[in-house]
């Protein structure tokens, strides 16, 4: 696996059996963590360097958030936190501690989001496993750029993969939801 | 269990109080499985006026769970609103209720047309015998009967009890297809709203009450089995409850969280017996394919007699990697094995293999497990095997307690069942004015079916009836099969060797077209210019209906029109699954490496039920088929799968992605298949453009090896 604790001792001046009874270490280490989801106020505690996705899958229930590669290269897993689109799978939960973070489930508060919208309008869906992920990235580069280009389109979406390839049918969709019409 | 008659499936129904019921029955597969007759699918109207259509496929994007219903409901006359959906689990009352083969459409067709047909008719009867009226005056719209005569109407809900208790005609009349309301509409998919708001409930999704999680360390080598384990780092990992072996060659690691599982296994310490295969590496695999083609092979389609035509001889050889599905939903299931029962959530292309499967592996008959559909993250054929889900039934076993097994994505890469590998050896004779006289085409791969221990008669591999056929007339022209031999395990993905013989078969007719000087799409119209019927392994093929689709591309791509400076175009055609496909693709080059800017794909595939899904399905195709083609390539070194992530197997992103622009033939013509047709034509079409720009011929798949 590709994740290691953010900001802590490199792994390098140890041997590796001294690195991994460090790295076991500190995972027996269960800390009392506040956060703030989509709004609210949630008490968890885990190993502070679990990864933000697995608190949300499986302490927080939230599943809207996915898993897909664990390693930052797919984006399915992307939530906000502070308004900034992030890899969930690759961030540690101390790292977000008392930030505000919004997942797929929090996007739309108050009904649908004018991406959610766009999304079924142009009927991008295929399997849908990554869609969650998309509409975050897609929403946090609303957020900044409301009326984005294809090239700020591209830049903000390349990281998200989507395998039943509905690129063509997001970039209309956010065109859409940037009250574009689905056009440039 | 023997299927309930007909009649009995309607009084059950009523005894239930569940209304109308029909059960009905749907062929799958080939001609020789249409014998065989079992309900498959039913409808539920209730008095409360729902009406529901089970749907006994699986969900995996291709838009079935909207697609099925749309079929059923236009010859009920059904409103599209009124419509709910029920996912159908295994069951003994369906037939063969696997996923794959692009054939839900095709072969549901005309059972789901005859189930709606046969309830509007039930429903007129009953109205007319409510109304003591003439059934000739009623009429079906939009869930209602109404007699225009007496201005009554009454809805599909009040008229279900009635309904029920009347016989089930034989023969409904079915509408024609100038008729149809629903079909061919671009309705919205009814999975939309829940897949954007992130409440769509995947496999990896399922949560049960006390359920633990696990994940597997498998053995690294293929067909390595677990020496010994060492779990004392494994429990020190808080909430890690169980570790213990799975079979001979895992050991999963049990936890509350995903992440303490994953935790655990890092620190688990395994002894591997790595078996016969520890020195494998990919030339050796490839070497094997090389020396099978020696051998000779199963004759899959003969005519005339290609070593005695005479003219001039140009031969070519092609090869293919092997490649992984690597869906965005990584493998998972989750199993509540209860001692005489078990019951899986399983996101699985076959739900009735998962469940005879796991009735196997754990000791119970088949009518002991029970198997829920979820949705699916992805299939492309992975989710036809049934690895996660004896998996997730074993640790539920072993720990007396529900439990899901999740894949990661290195899982996923490294423990996969692999598309063949393939070589392929072309050779022709031309005649004088450049068209061959005579085509031979020999596959060399090891078959899937095959490895499973599953019958291939006539010593070829069963997928091939379907994916390998000749739509050109060319007077002697052979198609040959060489099964071979590999410890590599084999699974069907999307477009299976129709992508293999695709490539092969259409980048060599444009060599023969360069040979001969002739423009690529002119020399294939007229190698397509007979009408005939191509009968091939139980299916026919039609040289106009090719003619067609290779027209229609080349007209919308402006095939004859002059490209912008630096821009290069290819073509290729192929069929499969019965359905007919063109592609026209254009290219730049920069740095020696192609950019796609445009597809133009040009489909027959019957009647199109739904455009927008058709549109998914052909835009899915051609990433899922690019990706493929650039860079796709499993390797082994050790015995070991190379690749592990998204980072060394990288499919498709946004920056990459041409536009894809798709048009099908309009025609009456039945249904036929559409989840894999756009796959192969993709890389002969996309090689032929690379060698328009540089002249260069690519023989070997990936392009950027």
């Amino acid at each position: 696996m590709a994740f290691r604790p953010c900001g802590t001792r490199q792994p390098f001046p140890f041997s590796r059996r001294l690195s991994t009874m460090l790295s076991s270490f500190q995972t027996t280490n269960m800390t009392d963590i506040t956060l703030r989801v989509n709004g609210s106020e949630r008490k968890v505690s885990v190993s502070p360097e679990t990864p933000l996705l697995w608190v949300l899958r499986d302490t927080l229930e939230l599943t809207g958030t996915k898993f897909g590669c664990g390693a930052g290269l797919c984006g399915a897993c992307t939530v906000h936190v502070d308004g900034d689109a992030i890899r969930s799978c690759s961030t540690p939960v101390s790292q977000v501690a008392g930030k505000s973070i919004t997942t797929v489930e929090g996007l739309g508060a108050k009904g649908l989001h004018a991406l959610q919208q766009a999304w079924i309008a142009e009927e991008v869906p295929q399997c849908g496993y990554c869609q969650p992920g998309q509409i975050m990235s897609a929403a946090a580069l609303l957020a900044k750029t409301p009326s984005p280009t294809d090239d700020q389109i591209t830049q903000a979406m390349n990281g998200n993969l989507c395998r039943c390839g509905t690129y063509e049918r997001i970039r209309k969709a956010i065109h859409r939801a940037a009250g574009n019409g689905g056009t440039r | 269990m023997s299927p309930l008659s007909r009649r009995e499936f309607v009084a059950a129904g009523v005894a239930a109080g569940a209304g109308l019921v029909i059960g009905f029955y749907l062929p799958h597969g080939s001609s020789s499985n249409q014998q065989s007759f079992s309900p498959n699918a039913y409808l539920r109207i209730t008095p409360d006026n729902k009406v529901t259509i089970v749907v006994a496929r699986s969900e995996m994007g291709q838009g079935v769970r909207t697609a099925l219903p749309m079929i059923l409901a236009e010859e009920l006359e059904a409103d599209w609103k009124q419509i709910e959906i029920e996912q159908a689990g295994a069951s003994t009352l369906f037939g063969d209720q696997s996923t794959g083969g692009s054939a839900s459409i095709r072969t549901c067709w005309d059972p789901m047309r005859k189930a709606g047909a046969a309830a509007r008719e039930m429903l007129i009867t009953a109205a007319a015998l409510a109304w003591s009226v003439p059934r000739s005056g009623c009429t079906a719209e939009s869930g209602r009967i109404k007699h225009a005569a007496s201005g009554r109407s009454a809805s599909y809900g009040e008229l279900a009890i009635r309904a029920a208790t009347l016989p089930i005609p034989a023969d409904s009349p079915l509408k024609q297809n100038k008729d149809y309301k629903i079909v061919g509409q671009r309705l919205p998919r009814l999975d939309s709203p829940a897949k954007v708001t992130g409440e769509a409930v995947f496999g990896i999704d399922v949560r049960l009450p006390g359920m633990k999680h696990a994940v597997l360390s498998r053995c690294p080598v293929i067909g390595g089995k677990v020496s010994a384990f060492d779990d004392k780092e494994s429990k020190k990992i808080p909430s890690v409850s169980y570790v213990g072996k799975i079979g001979d060659s895992a050991v999963a690691v049990v936890a509350d969280s995903v992440w303490s599982a994953i935790e655990g296994r890092r620190v688990l310490n395994v002894t591997w017996d790595e078996g016969p295969n520890k020195d494998l590496n990919t030339a050796a695999v490839i070497a094997s394919l090389k020396q099978a083609a020696s051998r000779k092979g199963a004759n899959l389609y003969s005519a005339g007699d290609p070593a005695k035509a005479a003219g001039r001889k140009i031969s070519a050889e092609y090869a293919l990697p092997f490649m992984a599905h690597a869906p965005m939903e990584p493998g998972n299931c989750t199993a509540h094995y209860q001692g005489a029962k078990c019951e899986l959530w399983a996101p699985t292309q076959v739900p009735q293999d998962c469940r005879d499967s796991v009735a196997t592996a754990i000791g119970l008959d088949p009518d002991q497990v029970k198997v829920n559909v979820t949705l699916m993250g992805g299939g492309f054929g992975r989710r036809l095997e049934h690895d996660y889900a004896l998996e997730a039934a074993l640790v539920s076993k072993a720990i007396n307690a529900p439990a899901k097994v999740i894949w990661t994505r290195e899982d996923d890469m490294r423990f996969s069942t692999y598309r063949p590998a393939s070589l392929h050896q072309l050779s022709a004779a031309l005649d004088g004015s450049g068209f061959p006289v005579a085509l031979t085409h020999r596959i060399i791969a090891p078959s899937i079916s095959g490895q499973k221990g599953q019958p291939t008669p006539g010593n070829f591999d069963p997928d091939l009836p379907d994916e390998a056929g000749p739509v050109y007339g060319i007077p002697n022209y052979s198609i040959e099969y060489v099964m071979s031999e590999t410890p590599v395990p084999l699974g069907w993905m999307r477009s299976v060797y129709a992508l293999q013989a695709a490539f092969a078969l259409e980048s060599f007719i444009d060599e023969l077209a360069v040979a001969a000087g002739k423009d690529s799409l002119e020399y294939r119209l007229h190698l397509l210019a007979k009408d005939q019927d191509l009968q091939y392994l139980g299916t026919t093929w039609h040289p106009a209906r090719m003619r067609g689709v290779l027209q229609l591309a080349a007209e919308k791509a402006g095939w004859n029109k002059p490209l912008p400076a630096g821009h290069y175009r290819g073509i290729a055609c192929f069929g499969c699954f019965a359905s007919y496909m063109a592609e026209v693709v254009e290219i730049t080059m920069e740095n020696d490496q192609p950019r796609v800017h445009r597809v133009v794909a040009a489909v027959d595939c019957g009647q199109v039920v739904n455009p927008s899904i058709l549109e998914q399905q052909i835009q899915g195709g051609i990433v899922y088929a690019l990706a493929n083609e650039l860079r796709a390539k499993i390797t082994f070194e050790k015995g070991r799968v190379v690749q592990g992530n998204f980072d060394d197997y990288a499919p498709l992103r946004m920056d990459e992605t041409p536009t894809v622009e798709v048009y099908a033939v309009p025609t009456a013509e039945a249904p036929t298949g559409i989840g894999e047709p756009s796959v192969p034509p993709l890389a002969p079409a996309l090689c032929n453009a690379i060698y328009a720009a540089t002249k260069k011929r690519i023989r070997a798949l990936p392009i950027l090896s």
